[in-house]
């Protein structure tokens, strides 16, 4: 099938599934049939985009103009084609995962859950495939608006309220600074707003520091990738079910987020550019510091799905300082952390929930020697927190070594450092949970019964797993990974090479 | 497409005249529906006569586009102007008449559902016969090409508005008194403007605008003219609810009945902003008004302070159609922010702006009168709940509301980024910062009315709350899928505005 096709297929089936959950939504199985169905048969066809992106093919389609000069355009390229990939393998993982949580808690409203879950997999896939600034930005909104009522799925008063802030903080960044910056593009790029190899504003004689502004208004504007201080819309989505935050967190919202600050810095930008202006090192240093400061908030919290929010809002800070970076390591750090973190974090939620749903417990001091009696849910926790620490044989070590590799190139000595911290931090947070869940101390008293029978449904076990062992496979096949993205980021090579001459 | 079609069939003496009879049809059906003793009756000729009007708003817009200068003039009682009245269209009031001619049409057919329930059956034809004068006074002032014909009419569509108003009375005893403080606030205006243009007659000898315009660039330091300008600009802000003349409006929007509502808010402020542009561009020109008198930065300050100020107070309203009034005047701050920049970009915005707006602010009155209709109350407390048992109606409103707030794929975003453009062109970075803030607080107004609709429980669970009829479902579905459709396709409305902006900006535009 054609690029074109197949693109259209991608942003269509999505829909279509939305359209066949709410005519089925009165027969649960059959509703539960179609979004399984669907998200296999979009997986399929981001496989086989993929497969043209991977042979050098960029595949294209121009939905229309809405105005002159703002088209709905799509164009896939290897960062894009990560993003979808990700997103739409993970939402297989993640309807299997549903079922069973939703069901096992006996949720309501289960039909809107899934309608808008397929509709806010369409956005992502919209930012993943947008060809331009406007094409993103409506696809970015349409994601918003369309996980608020996941958000705010409970329904009582606090439910809404995570919800409010949620969106009004991703509303208010976006309508506020992130339009702003896109109008800006406009005017600076001379009408165009698309994404243009080496970058839309290379060649438009920007200023430094009008680019340095630019820079600031789409890193703070793109609220998704909850750079501090706009990132406490995160934590306070976590009154949303477990495969809702995970959704969040792994398959779209934070993805889409990082991603466009990916897309914009190798693609509006460009390194040149980026290199010139100060206020690249300055959001670097705020990306640093939304490490640490994250990191550290997270070690207080004992509520786990507040401290994997927290953990959230500092892993995507690495991201946010491999575009920073701006160089090839950078970007290739930043871009495998999509990846990397994706199936970490959505391992972590899965198990949170599987923890919820059958012990009802949601702290992580009662949660020790839990592991005896769930051990494949806390087995597969400690594989993805060895993930996010950084040890191999986990994705998550290629991500601090080219992040590592790539400031270290540039002569920033003291990033590696913030990295090295943020693991030992992550040690700190993250793996107590699972080891003092497996091998308690002596003395500790023993956990509460399970609150459901049985315990966890197999769904919500068996889909971390999974998750946990993708942990390991992306880090044996990082090199089909890494030569996937090569030339994405190949203009961004000549640079590295005359920054290391001395 | 569809208006060529219409030119080619429509018979000859309804092309030739179609400027006239867009005034002449309501007019003479006035008096013909208030002696009606059918209320039925009187709306299906309501219909009717919105429906011929809508056919003659299209040919004008067609014989606009077509003709070469884009002017045709229409001679009444073929007296030759500057002596005779003539009525004039050009690219502007072609698409203002299309979009009074259109919400006309779409709230003449939503009508009979809401007023049957608010207003007694007898006083029916009266009130239908009302409307058909504020229809006739609406279109007479967007094609006549004469000051003080505008002013009659413009007097025509104010007396029927004060009694359409004051229909509410029934429902609503407030809108007793909204209608005497609207009727006391729009002579006010009316009188300004009326006084305003005495002091150009005095001045220039002629009534004919394109006279007038003729000979503005002459009498540059004349002081009457100045004066006239200062009061004909007063008059029509007071009609169009410029910031801080806009007292009059919440309170009559929100006692008068919902259809009266719907209809003023899409038709009225429009008229009137036309006055206004058609005064500032056309009659008095950019070098005048925005140089000799620097209006530049008074109207900007203007449209700038309504829509913080207003967007602000929307935010506190308990009542959706009172905090819906306040919005519409932000709103008009919106526009009056594009016409201030002067430039052909900012014009066109703040025309697309007034465009999109009668689409929004159409299908959210509509969709509240459809709501309220078992409900009398529109509070935001007796929305609650209403997602569920009136989806179809409620669903229509969101689209509305998400469109007020500008978000992408629908209308309301693309007139934003429209003005966003012009006025980053125009280097006022502060005015598309305040302008973004705006819109973010239209998140809060609109969105607290969206959650209790569709998060919070109904305040009765016994309390049957049924969906909007028919008759008010597809109207009102019309509007939300044209704010959807032109925000994905925005090409007929900003190809409207653009060639509207270069209309009046041109000096062609003034010749015979």
């Amino acid at each position: 099938m054609s690029g074109d096709t197949l693109i259209q297929l991608a942003l269509g089936l999505p829909l279509l599934v939305a359209a066949g959950i709410a005519a089925a939504g009165k027969f649960p199985n059959v509703r539960e049939a179609v979004t399984i169905t669907g998200a296999v048969a979009l997986f399929a066809v981001v496989v086989q985009l993929t497969g043209l992106v991977a042979d050098g093919q960029r595949p294209y389609f121009l939905l229309g103009e809405a105005a002159p000069g703002l088209a709905f355009a799509f164009r896939l390229e290897p960062v894009g084609a990560l993003f979808a990939f990700v997103a739409s393998g993970l939402w297989i993982v993640n309807s299997f995962y549903s079922i069973g949580y939703m069901r096992g808690n006996r949720e309501r409203n289960q039909t809107r859950f899934y309608i808008c879950f397929a509709i806010a997999l369409c956005g992502a896939m919209g930012v993943a495939m947008a060809a331009n600034l406007f094409t993103l930005f409506v696809f970015y909104e349409v994601l918003t608006l369309s996980t608020y009522p996941l958000v705010a799925h409970k329904g009582d008063a606090a439910a809404q309220r995570g919800a409010r802030i949620y969106l009004l903080t991703l509303l208010g960044t976006s309508i506020g600074l992130f339009l702003m910056a896109i109008i800006w593009t406009w005017m600076l790029a001379g009408q165009r707003l698309d994404f243009v190899d080496g970058g839309l504003l290379a060649a438009a004689n920007v200023s430094p520091d009008a680019a340095g502004w630019l820079l600031l208004l789409f890193v703070f504007g793109i609220g998704k990738a909850a750079l501090m201080p706009f990132h406490f819309w995160l934590p306070n989505a976590m009154v949303a079910p477990t495969p809702v935050s995970a959704l969040l967190h792994a398959v779209a919202v934070v993805k889409a987020g990082v991603f466009a600050i990916m897309k914009v810095a190798i693609y509006i930008f460009g390194a040149d550019l980026l290199n010139a202006t100060a206020a690249r090192e300055v959001v670097m240093d705020i990306a640093c510091f939304t490490i640490i400061a994250a990191s550290l908030i997270a070690l207080t919290q004992d509520n786990l799905k507040a401290r994997l929010a927290y953990s959230t809002v500092a892993q995507l800070a690495y991201v946010t300082l491999g575009a920073m970076l701006a160089d090839k390591a950078g970007f290739l750090g930043g871009s495998l952390q999509i990846a990397a973190h994706a199936v970490a974090k959505i391992t972590l939620f899965m198990c949170a929930g599987a923890i919820y749903v059958a012990t009802g417990l949601t702290n992580v001091s009662d949660m020790r020697g839990l592991g005896q009696r769930m051990p494949i849910v806390f087995v597969a926790f400690l594989i993805a927190s060895l993930s996010i620490i950084g040890v191999p044989p986990f994705a998550g070590d290629w991500v601090k070594y080219e992040l590592m590799q790539g400031a270290t190139d540039r002569g920033n000595v003291w990033v590696p450092f913030v990295l090295i911290a943020s693991s030992l931090l992550n040690v700190a947070y993250l793996l107590p949970v699972a080891i003092l869940g497996l091998m308690p101390l002596p003395g500790t008293k023993p956990p509460k019964e399970f609150k459901r029978p049985g315990g966890a449904p197999a769904l919500t076990v068996a889909a971390p797993a999974f998750t946990a062992l993708l942990c390991l496979l992306l880090f044996l096949f990082i090199a089909p990974v890494g030569d996937f993205l090569a030339p994405a980021l190949a203009t961004t090579d000549t640079i590295v090479q005359e920054m290391s001459e001395p | 497409m569809i208006i060529e079609t219409l030119l080619r069939t429509a018979p000859d003496w309804a092309v030739e005249h179609a400027v006239m009879l867009v005034t002449v049809i309501p007019l003479l059906a006035a008096p013909v529906v208030a002696i009606m003793t059918s209320g039925r009756l009187a709306w299906v000729s309501t219909i009717a006569v919105t429906t011929a009007n809508f056919l003659c708003a299209l040919i004008v817009l067609g014989l606009v586009q077509s003709t070469p200068e884009g002017v045709i003039s229409y001679p009444i009682g073929n007296w030759l102007p500057p002596v005779g009245i003539e009525f004039r269209a050009d690219a502007l009031n072609a698409m203002i008449l299309l979009i009074v001619a259109a919400m006309g049409l779409l709230a003449s057919v939503f009508a009979w559902p809401s007023v049957s329930a608010e207003i007694q059956a007898e006083k029916l034809p009266l009130f239908f016969s009302a409307f058909l004068l504020c229809f006739t006074g609406l279109a007479g002032v967007t094609v006549t090409g004469d000051a003080f014909n505008l002013f009659v009419f413009l007097e025509i569509s104010s007396l029927g508005t004060y009694v359409l108003v004051a229909a509410g009375a029934g429902r609503e005893r407030r809108a007793l008194p909204a209608a005497f403080n609207y009727l006391i606030m729009g002579t006010i205006g009316a009188s300004f403007y009326i006084i305003g243009i005495g002091f150009i007659y005095a001045a220039t000898g002629t009534l004919n605008l394109a006279d007038i315009a003729a000979q503005v660039p002459g009498l540059q330091r004349d002081r009457a003219v100045l004066v006239g300008f200062a009061f004909i600009i007063a008059g029509l802000g007071l009609k169009a609810a410029m910031w801080p003349l806009h007292q009059w409006l919440p309170n009559a929007y929100s006692y008068s009945p919902s259809f009266v509502t719907m209809f003023l808010a899409a038709t009225a402020t429009k008229v009137a902003i036309y006055a206004l542009v058609r005064f500032l561009f056309t009659v008095f020109q950019s070098d005048f008004s925005f140089e000799r008198v620097e209006l530049s930065r008074l109207l900007a300050a203007v449209g700038v302070a309504a829509m913080l100020l207003c967007s602000f107070q929307a935010i506190f309203q308990a009542d959706v159609r009172r905090m819906l009034a306040y919005s519409s005047v932000a709103q008009v701050g919106y526009m009056i922010l594009g016409v201030s920049l002067a430039t052909t970009a900012g014009l066109a915005a703040g025309l697309l702006h007034l465009f999109n707006h009668a689409l929004m602010k159409g299908a959210l009155f509509m969709a509240l009168a459809g709501a309220c209709l078992t409900y009398k109350s529109a509070q935001v407390r007796d929305l609650a709940g209403l997602g569920r048992s009136a989806p179809w109606t409620m669903t229509a409103f969101a689209i509305g509301g998400l469109s007020l707030i500008g978000v992408p794929l629908t209308a309301g975003f693309m007139s934003k980024l429209q003005l966003g453009y012009a006025l980053f062109e125009a280097g006022w970075i502060w005015a598309v910062a305040l302008m973004v803030f705006s819109s973010f607080l239209a998140v809060f107004y609109v969105g607290r009315v969206l959650q209790a609709v569709f998060f919070q429980p109904p305040p009765d669970p016994r309390a049957i709350r049924k969906e909007a009829p028919l008759l008010i479902l597809v109207p009102l579905w019309a509007l939300a899928l044209a704010n959807l459709y032109f925000g994905v396709n925005a090409d007929f409305p900003l190809g409207l505005s653009q060639d509207a902006a270069r209309a009046v900006s041109l000096p062609e535009a003034l010749l015979p």
